[in-house]
Parts: C-alpha cells; structure tokens; sequence
C-alpha cells in the first residue's frame, strides 16, 4: 500500500469515528437528550416535521443498529437537519455561508503564519545566538501564551475601537455589495486583516520554535557538512539542504497543529463578529441549537480531516523516501 | 537530581518557576486578601482608582477580586486536568508501547484519531450536552487532550522498551506492570514533566476558551467568566479595557512562565539546542563574529 | 630545499585546535604537524577521539562551534588557509580540496536526487548550465562504476556502496588537487571496502590528486598509503614512509598497533595472539601530564610522566615522539 493509500484510510476511519462521536454522544450523557435537543422546535414545527427532524438524527423508537444506519444514511447525503436559530434554514445552507468565510480568513491566516514563523526559524537556527535567535523566541512564546480570542479583543479594542484603523466587525461593509468589484476586495481585505494578523501573531511563535529546533538538529547531519564542502554558496546550503529536509517534520506536525489553530482562529472569528463556522458556534451554543453544533462538528473535522490529506499530499511531494518506501 | 539542579542554574527555569510561586501564592491565600469578587462595590465600569486598583466590571464588582478570585478557579483546573491528561497518556501510552503488536496499532489509531480531531468543536458539542460547571469542563478537557501526551509518552516508551535494562527485567521474569512501573516510567521523568506542563498550559487556555463561549458555569469566578461577562458587558464597545486586560495578561504570564520552564527541559535534556555562551564570549573578546568557516583565535585568550 | 618545498601541496603546520565550552576548553588536536607531497597519499591512523577527523575538517576550516583553531598555519598550494576570508575559502572548498566524509549512509542530502547533488556542486564554482552539469553528472558516476541513468535515483534508492562511491564522485567532481578521505570504507562490509579501495588507487593513477587519507584501521593505511602519521590523542607521535612504519615501528603505541592486527603475508600456521594494547585513551578534558601515551605504555620512563617528548627526525623522512628513542 503506498503511503497516501494509508493515509487515506486513516482519513476515513477518523471520518467514520468522528460521525460516530456525534451520534453516541447525545445518547450517552445523562438525562433526555432528545427531549434537550428537540424541546426548542416546540412550536416552530408541526409533528410531522418534528418526526423527520428526529429520523435526521437517528431518533426513533427502532433498535439503536437502525438508529445509527438511518444516521449515517442522512449524514452521508449531506442532510444535517434544521437549524433552531436560523429557523427555517437547513443547517448544510447555514453551514456552507460560514464555510466561505473560516476557509478564506482561517485558510490565509494559517499559511501566512506558517510561512512567516517557519522563515524566523530557519534564519534563527542558522544564526544561532545572533539577535533573531535571542529574541524571537521568548517573545513569540509570550505572544503565543495569550488566549487567541483575548489576544483579539486586545488588538481590536488597540486598532479598531481606539484608533479606528480597522473596522470592528462582520467580514465587509453592508453598504458595499458583494461582487467582483475592487471594492468590495478592499472591504473583504480591510475586513480580514486584524483577525488574520490576530492568528498570525498567535500562532508564528509554535512555528517558529519547532522549525529552529529541528533546523540545529539537521545542520549537525553529514551532509550539511559534505554540502559546505563542496564549496556551495551559504544561502543555498541553508536552503536546499538544511531547510529543505528541516521541513518535513515540520510539515507533519503542521498537519497535527491544524485542528488546534483552527479551533483559536473560531475564537477569533467569534470576537471580530467575523461571520464563518466560530461565530455559527457561538450562536448555536447561545441559542442551544443542536443540530447546528452537530453539524458544524462534523463539517469542521471533516474539513480538518481533508486539509490533512493536502499536507500529505505536500509531504509526499516534499520526501522522495515517502514516494517510494511509504512511512513517514 | 542533575536534572533538577541544571534547572535551578537556567535562567529561563528560575524565571518560570518564580512565576509559577507568585501565582500559587495568590491562588491560595489572595481571595482572602481581596473582597468578595461578586460583590457589587462601586458603580459599573469605573476605571482603576485608588479604591479599586483595576476598576470594576459591568456589574459593579471589584476587577482585582474576581482576577485573584478566578487564579484559584483556574490554576485549580489547570492543574488537575494536566496531570489527569498525562496519566492517562501515560497509562495508555507505556501499556501500547509495552504489550505492542495489534493492541499497540489500535491505541495508536486511537491516539491518532483524538489527535486530527478539532479540539473546539469536539469540546463543544461534549460539553453542550453535559450540565455546566467545572467539573464537565475539566472531564471535557481531559477527555479531548489526553491523545497528546499518550502520543509522545509512547513514542518515548517504545525506544526504552528496547534498552538494555528493560530487556534485562524481562528476561529476569519480572511482571510487565513492575516493568512499566519501575524501569520504564522513570526513565521518563523529563518527558512526563514536560508533557505535564505541555498540558497544563493547554488545559488552561481551552478552559478560558470554553467558559469564554459561556460553556461554563457563568456564576463561578474563573479567568474564562472573567473574560466572558467582559465580553457580554461590551467591554470594547465602552473602552472598558481594564475589565478583560488583567485576567487575560494572568492567563498569558501563567502560560508563558510554564512554556519558560518547558524550553528549559528541553535544552538540558538536549544541549544542541542551546548557544555556546563560552564559544560566543571568546569570539566576541576577539572581536569576531561567528560566521560558516572555523573561526582563528591565534592569539591566548583567557 | 626549495625542490621540496614545490614540491609541497599542504603543509600542516603546529596546528591547534579547542573547543571552547561551559566547562573550560579542551584541546583535542595539539601542535600537529605534518606535509603532504604532490601525488602522495598520506596516511593519518589513529582511534576515535584522536582527533584525525578534527584535522581533516580544520584543514577546510568546516568545524562547529564550539571549535576554535587556536593556532598554527595551513598552506596549501603556497597559501595560509588559516587566514583566508570566506569567500575564498568557499572558492576553494570543492574545487581545490574535496572532501569524502566518514558514513556514506548520512553524506548525501535525502531530498535531492544524486544527480542534482552532483550538479549543485559543479554549478557553484563553474559557468554551466542545468543540462550540461547533469550530463557532467553522468560521466562522474560512469567514473564510479554507476550506471549514469542513476542520476535521477534518491540516495534511499542507493547501497551503501553505492552511496560511497556517489561521495567518491562527487569529490571529483571538480578536479581538486586534494582530496580529504575520512574512513570512507569504514561503514561497509569487506569486500565493498576492497572494491572501494581499488577504486580509489585506480581514479589516482587517472587523474592527478594527493589524498589524505584518514582511518582508524592501520592495514589499509599500510597497504594503500605512501607514508603514515600516527595520532594519539591530539598529538603525532610518529610519521613514517608506510614500508619503514611496519617494518621499524619507533613509538610503542604504533608497535602495539601493528601488533594488533594479522599480516596478511604471515606464514601459515598457528597464529600468534593478538596483543592488543591495555587501557584505554585519555578523556580530552583531563589529558594526562607529560607523554599522553605513558598510562598505557609498558615501557614507560620517569621523564614520560613529566615532560611530553617531541617530534625528532630518527631517520630520512621518519619522526618520533617519545622519549626511548631520544637516548
């Protein structure tokens, strides 16, 4: 089996496991979960309605086996149910309007950083003990130390509130419309740049050290010696033979990092009022909308889970030893 | 031992566990000190005076109190979930190490699958369900974190399961828990230490950020209800900084004195990753900078 | 004289290098001094921590930190490499003196496939295009007896002979008129390690370099080597041509160490036992006073303990250190 093939059925069976969590948990925990997570739709939806809501969801009177299949059966056809909160909305449409905004904000921020912070490392293992490497990063783990959100109430109250530099909240002007238009970018843009410079100040730091570490690690290898040897320029020796190869764990756990920068990118979203899957959340926690928390799980792993499989995929590209011999 | 006391000598170390000391201290006898964080004292959101050092909030209660208040709340949490996160790793982890074979690659999917998935939503849609208050918040944090220590602890297991001693008390018949317990486990001592601290400042964070959410108990005073009633108040919107900025800087210091002491275990334990303070200091006597090529120091420098 | 002296390629002169850390500095190698003839191969034996490795990468000044050259000169083709900036180091690394490092197995950059390792190497001190230094590539690894379509193959893909001979290559990539060997056949089993060795003798007798050749196993050196210096923590205690160093070995410590190993032309029947020597080298941070080999040396004098003897020339072209053959 080639690596991507493994990891592949890894991704599925994560999947498998995390729609499974959604279904068990309801049932497990004390009290009538059913009864918690259908009492808000009293009202709204005739019985009718209620009884597909409750199919959606694997509630029915049948054996649990034929619970689980009814729920695997919608979840796999992409039905998620209805949302409380955006009544009569279908939580996928929901979902899918907060999707745009967490993949560009998340999307830009999570690279930027990842970027950024892994540069600081390469050039603070390469000049070790100079200023970048003394400086760096003690001060990135303070920043890193933060709360994501606090950390963006603080750069909003600075920026937004005091200053007024940037605007406060939502992801563009409500008097621009949206459109191809240079506008409307530069709404989007002015939008976005102090919560993604939020998650960037964040996160770099992680990057940052991990990248350092592993680079001082590298340059004691053979061949960054035999490559010093054959007279190659300091740049290229930094690049294409220490960083190159630095990169690889460091992809891997970039890949591991994913769920946990996502989740403070959600918080970040929440305090920037920025309309994508983190303020969903806190709506549908507000408001005790439980399909809406169930189905912005299953959709945020699975994105989780698919941006994994990108980053083997750049693994794959990056390590020749991957490609042919399949362990990471 | 040695361990310990290079630790004592680092620098970063020393800062971190001073910290930590000012912090322990006010979580234990501070609430005393200040007055009844719930109490409405004076009107809401007046700025820091004499009469309250960091203002108050929107209800009109002391800042410094709830701030003092919610360290013993959350370092209290912090604390107990780390170390409960680590056990269980530890458990999980030297036992898969240990026993190997099919029981190991199914922990280690386990572990892996509890690892890819978003810590957030997962503790989200958990806790949702369960009646709010610490304790849900603590067994959240615990059962959405434990895979990372377990992750490392085996890794770290399975190199020491192979070692000379180990294999020594194996062929002695010694009983695989004797083993676990007292030849692989404190050879792990700078690893379960660090995947302790690693924890504890995870734990500390995701509990600001849930209480934060208003998953918590929103009448309890800890650094996460601390920031949540900031944000319910519109703390921004009235310029009310005082109400978020202490608890906030408390969870950060806490966070980054527990990262100092981290990134000092880690460079005792690998000596690579620290500078060469002699090295630097002779070349900077001779007025060289460190460059690629082995630098010449022909004259004696003492 | 002055024929000799062209006929000089590196002259290694009193060289000493530190390491200068928390604990106080070490000195691991110690006033060596040694010259390498155009065309020669010279031998450095020695056991690990003698510090033969450490010489090797001061002559190309490519030690870390914390190593520090603490003193004496290099010169190599008339110049004091010692005193070179960085970038004329940089001009003459690869190009003037090579290097084939110890373990095939981690010489090579995993990322890059051979052939552009080969390339990079070529393209850094030459005008030439991609094409042209692959196909330059090429010709190397026909060189080594590799097929030349193994340009395109991942050090991974390689045996560790393989990769040897990959390093081989890539030392003469760019024609150097020196080449630092450090137990290049160290990691192989014994028939590649032949093969290896043959395939050295026969690039030498092709192309003109001078090797330094640097292995702990003193029968290789004995068949391969013109002449032979002998490292004993830090310090040269003997140099001599290879056929003299075997046949009338001066310093104790080189006689144990012949004495270590079978001949190959020994006469059959039962072998004598191997003598090896007693102990074991000193800890570099706390050298022992005097002749560093005296704590091991069965024939040791009072004025071993107190004084270190120098290097004195005992024939044409063979220098010892140590006391017994002063008086």
């Amino acid at each position: 089996m080639t690596y991507l093939l493994r990891r592949l059925v890894f991704y599925l069976l994560a999947a498998w496991a995390s729609v499974t969590l959604a279904f068990v948990i309801p049932r497990l925990m004390p009290g009538d979960p059913e009864a918690t997570m259908f009492a808000r739709f009293h009202g709204k939806l005739d019985p009718e309605a209620m009884t597909a809501l409750r199919r959606t969801f694997g509630f029915s009177d049948e054996p649990m086996w034929r619970q689980y299949l009814d729920y695997l059966g919608h979840v796999a056809t992409g039905d998620l149910g209805t949302s409380v909160s955006y009544f009569p909305a279908r939580v996928g449409d929901v979902i899918a309007t907060g999707m745009i905004w967490t993949l560009f904000l998340a999307g830009l921020a999570v690279v930027l950083s990842y970027a950024l912070g892994t540069l600081a490392g390469i050039l603070a293992a390469w000049r070790r003990g100079r200023w970048l490497d003394a400086v760096g990063p003690p001060l990135l783990v303070l920043l890193g130390a933060f709360p994501f959100f606090w950390l963006a109430m603080l750069l909003l109250f600075l920026f937004g509130y005091t200053l007024g530099w940037t605007p406060v909240r939502h992801a563009h002007d409500s008097q621009v419309s949206p459109g191809w238009t240079l506008g409307f970018a530069w709404s989007v843009i002015s939008h976005a740049a102090l919560p993604a410079i939020t998650i960037v100040v964040a996160t770099a730091g992680s990057w940052m050290l991990d990248m350092r570490n592993t680079m001082i690690g590298i340059l004691g290898e053979d061949y960054i010696t035999m490559a010093h040897a054959k007279g190659l320029a300091p740049r290229r020796v930094m690049f294409r033979y220490a960083a190159r190869n630095a990169l690889l764990p460091s992809v891997t756990s970039f890949g591991m990092a994913l769920g946990f920068v996502l989740s403070g990118s959600l918080l970040t979203e929440i305090v920037f009022s920025y309309p994508g899957q983190g303020y969903l959340l806190i709506q549908a926690v507000r408001s005790l909308d439980y399909p809406l928390i169930q189905g912005l799980f299953l959709t945020i792993t699975l994105a989780v889970l698919a941006a994994n499989f990108l980053v083997d995929v750049v693994y794959v590209w990056l390590d020749p030893r991957a490609r042919s011999r399949g362990a990471p | 031992m040695n361990t310990l006391r290079a630790l004592f000598r680092h620098r970063r170390a020393l800062f971190g566990f001073a910290t930590l000391m000012v912090f322990a201290l006010v979580a234990l006898v501070g609430p005393w000190l200040v007055g009844d964080p719930a109490a409405q004292v004076a009107r809401p959101l007046s700025p820091p005076s004499w009469s309250h050092w960091l203002g108050t909030t929107g209800q009109g209660q002391d800042v410094l109190a709830q701030t003092v208040a919610g360290a013993r709340t959350s370092l209290v949490i912090g604390f107990t979930v780390g170390l409960a996160q680590v056990t269980i790793g530890a458990l999980v982890g030297t036992t898969a190490a240990y026993v190997g074979g099919l029981f190991d690659d199914a922990c280690t999917l386990v572990i892996n699958v509890f690892l890819i998935m978003p810590g957030l939503p997962l503790m989200v849609i958990v806790a949702a369900y369960l009646p709010t208050g610490s304790v849900t918040i603590a067994l959240v944090l615990v059962a959405t974190g434990w895979a990372w220590s377990a992750r490392v602890i085996r890794a770290q297991a399975l190199s020491l399961r192979d070692k000379d001693f180990v294999l020594a008390a194996r062929i002695g018949g010694e009983r695989p828990l004797r083993i676990v317990a007292f030849e692989i486990v404190p050879n792990m001592t700078s690893l379960l230490t660090s995947a302790f601290i690693g924890a504890t400042i995870y734990a500390i964070g995701a509990e600001v950020a849930l209480e934060f959410l208003g998953l918590g108990d929103v009448s309890h005073v800890t650094w996460g209800t601390n920031l949540y009633w900031a944000s319910n108040d519109s703390a921004l919107l009235t310029g009310a900084w005082w109400t978020f900025v202490p608890t906030g800087a408390c969870v950060a210091l806490v966070g980054f004195a527990l990262a100092m002491i981290n990134t000092a275990i880690d460079e005792v334990g690998n000596p690579r990753l620290r500078a060469e303070p002699a090295y630097d200091a002779a070349l900077a006597r001779a007025g060289l900078r460190p460059g690629l090529s082995t630098p010449v120091l022909r004259r004696e420098v003492r | 004289m002055t024929m000799m002296e062209s006929d000089q390629l590196l002259r290694v002169e009193d060289l000493r290098v530190e390491y200068l850390t928390e604990a106080g500095r070490v000195r691991v190698v110690d006033d060596v001094s040694f010259n390498l003839r155009r065309g020669e191969i010279l031998g450095l034996a020695g056991e690990s921590g003698s510090g033969k490795t450490t010489i090797a990468l001061a002559i190309l000044r490519l030690l870390k930190p914390p190593a520090v050259i603490t003193g004496g000169s290099v010169v190599f083709e008339g110049r004091d490499l010692l005193s070179l900036g960085e970038v004329e180091l940089r001009r003459l690394r690869g190009r003037k003196i090579a290097l084939v490092t110890q373990s095939a197995m981690n010489a090579l950059n995993p990322v890059l496939s051979i052939g552009e390792q080969l390339a990079d190497a070529i393209r850094e001190h030459e005008r030439v295009g991609r094409r042209s230094a692959l196909e330059r590539a090429r010709r190397l690894l026909d060189l080594v007896d590799i097929d030349p379509d193994r340009v395109r193959s991942y050090p991974h893909e390689l045996s560790g002979g393989m990769r040897q001979r990959v390093v081989i290559a890539m030392a003469m990539a760019l024609s150097p008129s020196l080449v630092l060997m450090d137990e290049p056949t160290t990691a192989l089993d014994v028939a590649v390690q032949r093969e290896i060795l043959a395939r050295i003798a026969r690039l030498r007798q092709e192309r003109d370099f001078s090797i330094l050749f640097i292995s702990h196993d003193l029968s290789i050196l004995l068949e391969l080597c013109t002449r032979i210096g002998v490292l004993y923590a830090g310090r040269l205690v003997e140099a001599a041509p290879a056929r003299r160093l075997l046949g009338s070995p001066q310093h104790p410590y080189t006689g144990g160490l012949i004495r270590c190993f079978p001949h190959a032309d020994e006469a059959p029947g039962p072998r004598p036992r191997l003598v090896g020597i007693p102990g074991a080298p000193p800890d570099p941070r706390d050298p022992p006073p005097g002749c560093r080999f005296h704590p091991r040396c069965g024939q040791r004098l009072p004025a071993c303990q107190r004084s270190a003897p120098a290097l004195t020339t005992v024939a044409t072209d063979h220098e010892v250190a140590c006391h017994l053959t002063r008086s």
